[in-house]
């Protein structure tokens, strides 16, 4: 290969793990066919599925207002939440961080002496990180999701939220379960797919507990609605003795009739479908003369850093989120470095804007800065977060002097550099000042011999900035004399 | 303090002095354009239902059971889990008694825990009958009851679902209306858009991956 066609690299072996992950998944050809493959199809069916441009913004200024009203009464109706379930029979728990919530679950567990624990699809239980914690306590927790099966066999973590196995190909799949589960080798979908569902049938029917996650709570009639394609979401919530249901505080909206905007935004954006094979509403556990359904119902409530998002009235609208998955699919990012290169449970723009408030944005300092802020997260966002600019917000928070007053979040200020501040304290002060700017572009332009050629990473992909020889003020200057002579 | 006291304590604070947004819930803009002439909906609930492997088969109130037999042989399918007590079980049943050699009837008449074990391996198909059907969508609603619980539509591989076309309404939003569900939902409500599919590989879609593999919607067009 000509060695001049070849993007210069910095040595990774100091660059931080981010950047190292991300160098890595761009040079790793597989991932990024498996990406953009799939990426471009779930963006042509989502378009397809919302091809009424007027009722596509229409729904999402309702999804918007929506959201932004539940989140405007967020206390109450957690508190008309928990009533209502209380009184269907759902027994209602709140934690804090995810050490109570998993805390919570193990307790339930022990208390039905349970060792099999059957999961359908839910991102909170990866926030709590269930399996391993639950593991270790003697109890197994087993995925039912086709694509959450597939990941957790081959030890890894969803690299999308609605698609979790979407970085590996029916091959490497075919591979995996001929290795794990003694299975001929096939890389036939459908073949594939029927061993998984032989597998986990055998699982719905030993697990002792069911676990799903929460797509809305209603707090009007105290529903926890479900959506999903597969089954095993049902069979998670249906066949087990007990089902425990785990959600973050903000999936709460306050009307039954709202869903069926947000339902029909959610399905649409995430994957081009009018719907979802299942809607499922569940309001209570098995009734007295009712003859299936888990005995037990319990909901628990997840706050982990989601009330620290809450208290700033332009962050709060992070929770907005309805978790379609849509703004990593048309993010170029995403879809360049695949959703482990960000190393979080949330990958994408919507990863880069929740997870800072779950971990503290000292731990993924990256994330505000992994974006070229083309806009496209927030011109798709079902619910109009607008990813942008809360992306630069935390950028602002990143660099925050230590000590600011008003702490907005943990682990702000981490990328915070005095040398940094310094240079734009004075380029304020130098655009502020006519006097001072004049000078300036005095001394840059005679000085310009004197520029550095070598300007840190800027100039690792690009030439180094010059200045000019004469400053556009002093051009235009000449040019509009010019002009007054004709 | 309690977690739910501190959690609570905090979303309170960070709204002191705010006014909650208003609520301009836009019923037109759910509505309007998923709102269909009478003699259409059968013909928009079939597009959609089709359009992800579902099978459809218009009959008469006169006529189905025979149909359902038909297909329970075509498919020879050697059992059929049924409601007997309910109006169409009854209807079943006599239908089975004066045609001898269809397949063997079962009924789920006791709790889940007392036949679990036959109710996943040897129960290959379901009848259940719907609430109604949603045309927007191309879903079914299904309301659990004691006679045909939650199981029963979900775990046989094979599911026949009955419904009155005079019940296939527009939209969403008109059901909730219908219904009164904000009143009270039951335990569990579902829709049914189809049988059970997965494109977690690679995208490709594949029918039948935890739920049904087939289902066989017979709409009484005179009911």
């Amino acid at each position: 290969m000509n060695e001049m066609l070849k993007i210069p690299l910095t040595d990774i072996s100091a660059a931080p793990p981010f950047k190292t992950r991300a160098r890595q998944a761009l040079g790793d050809d597989q991932l990024r066919r498996n990406f953009r493959t799939a990426m471009d199809s779930l963006m042509t069916k989502r378009l397809a599925s919302m091809s009424d441009a007027d009722e596509r913004e229409r729904l999402r200024e309702l999804g918007n207002r929506t959201r932004a009203r539940a989140l405007s009464k967020l206390p109450e109706l957690l508190e008309r939440l928990e009533a209502n379930l209380k009184r269907n029979g759902v027994q209602v728990h709140w934690a804090e961080t995810t050490a109570e919530a998993n805390a919570i679950v193990q307790q339930i567990a022990e208390r039905h002496a349970a060792k099999l624990l059957i999961k359908g699809k839910s991102m909170v239980s990866e926030e709590m990180d269930m399996n391993h914690v639950l593991a270790a306590q003697g109890i197994e927790c087993l995925e039912s999701d086709m694509g959450e099966f597939i990941v957790q066999l081959d030890h890894e973590k969803p690299s999308h939220i609605i698609m979790p196995a979407i970085h590996k190909n029916a091959s490497q799949v075919a591979s995996l379960f001929h290795d794990k589960l003694g299975v001929e080798y096939t890389q036939d979908v459908d073949q594939l797919i029927q061993i998984g569902r032989r597998v986990l049938r055998e699982k719905f029917f030993e697990a002792d507990i069911g676990v799903s996650g929460v797509n809305f709570a209603v707090a009007e009639t105290g529903t926890l609605l479900l959506v999903e394609n597969e089954g095993n979401g049902r069979m998670s919530t249906t066949v087990p003795p007990v089902h425990i249901a785990v959600t973050g505080i903000e999936k709460v909206v306050e009307n039954l009739r709202d869903v069926v905007p947000l339902l029909s935004l959610l399905t649409r954006s995430a994957l081009g479908q009018p719907i979802t094979t299942y809607v499922n509403m569940i309001s209570g556990p098995r009734k007295a003369d009712e003859l299936d359904g888990p005995q037990e119902v319990h909901l628990v409530l997840l706050d982990n850093g989601r009330s620290q998002a809450f208290a700033d009235s332009e962050l709060r609208q992070t929770l907005n989120c309805i978790r379609c998955g849509a703004c990593m699919n048309h993010c170029p990012v995403y879809t360049r470095i695949g959703g482990h290169t960000y190393g979080e449970v949330y990958p994408g723009p919507i990863g880069k804007i929740i997870t800072p408030h779950m971990v503290g944005l000292a731990k993924v300092p990256d994330h505000p800065s992994a974006s070229s802020l083309c806009g496209a997260c927030g011109e798709v966002c079902p619910v109009k977060i607008p990813i942008p600019a809360l992306l630069r917000r935390l950028r602002e928070e990143n660099v925050k002097a230590p000590n600011s007053p008003r702490p907005v979040m943990r682990g702000q200020g981490s990328k915070y550099s005095r040398k940094e501040r310094f240079i734009w304290n004075t380029w304020a002060l130098l655009n502020r000042s006519p006097r001072l700017y004049r000078l300036f572009t005095l001394a840059a332009t005679r000085l310009r011999a004197l520029a550095p050629n070598n300007v840190g990473p800027w100039t690792q992909n690009h030439s180094a900035p010059k200045p000019a020889a004469r400053s556009l003020h002093d051009l235009a200057r000449e040019h509009l004399a010019k002009q007054g002579e004709r | 303090m309690s977690a739910k006291q501190n959690i609570l304590d905090k979303l309170r604070q960070s709204l002191t002095g705010t006014t909650p947004v208003p609520d301009h819930f836009d019923e037109a803009l759910v509505t309007e354009i998923y709102t269909y002439p009478p003699e259409q909906r059968i013909a928009q609930l079939r597009k959609l239902m089709e359009a992800v492997h579902t099978e459809i088969h218009l009959t008469h109130s006169a006529d189905w059971p025979a149909l359902l037999a038909q297909l329970l042989q075509a498919r020879d399918l050697p059992s059929l889990l049924i409601a007997p007590t309910t109006p169409h079980g009854r209807r079943i049943t006599e239908h089975w008694a004066n045609n001898p050699q269809l397949p063997v009837l079962k009924a789920y008449d006791r709790p889940v825990e007392e036949w679990k074990a036959e109710l996943f391996n040897e129960t290959p198909a379901s009848l259940t009958t719907t609430l109604g059907a949603i045309a927007a969508t191309g879903s079914l609603i299904l309301w659990p009851t004691r006679e045909e619980p939650r199981l029963m539509s979900l775990v046989p591989p094979v599911h026949f679902a009955l419904l009155k076309a005079s019940e296939i309404y527009d939209n969403f939003y008109q059901v909730q209306r219908q219904f009164a569900w904000a009143q009270g939902m039951p335990t569990n409500a579902l829709l049914v858009s189809g049988p059970s599919k997965t494109a977690d590989i690679e995208q490709v879609l594949a029918y039948g991956a935890h739920g049904p593999k087939d289902l066989v919607v017979l709409i009484l067009e005179d009911q």
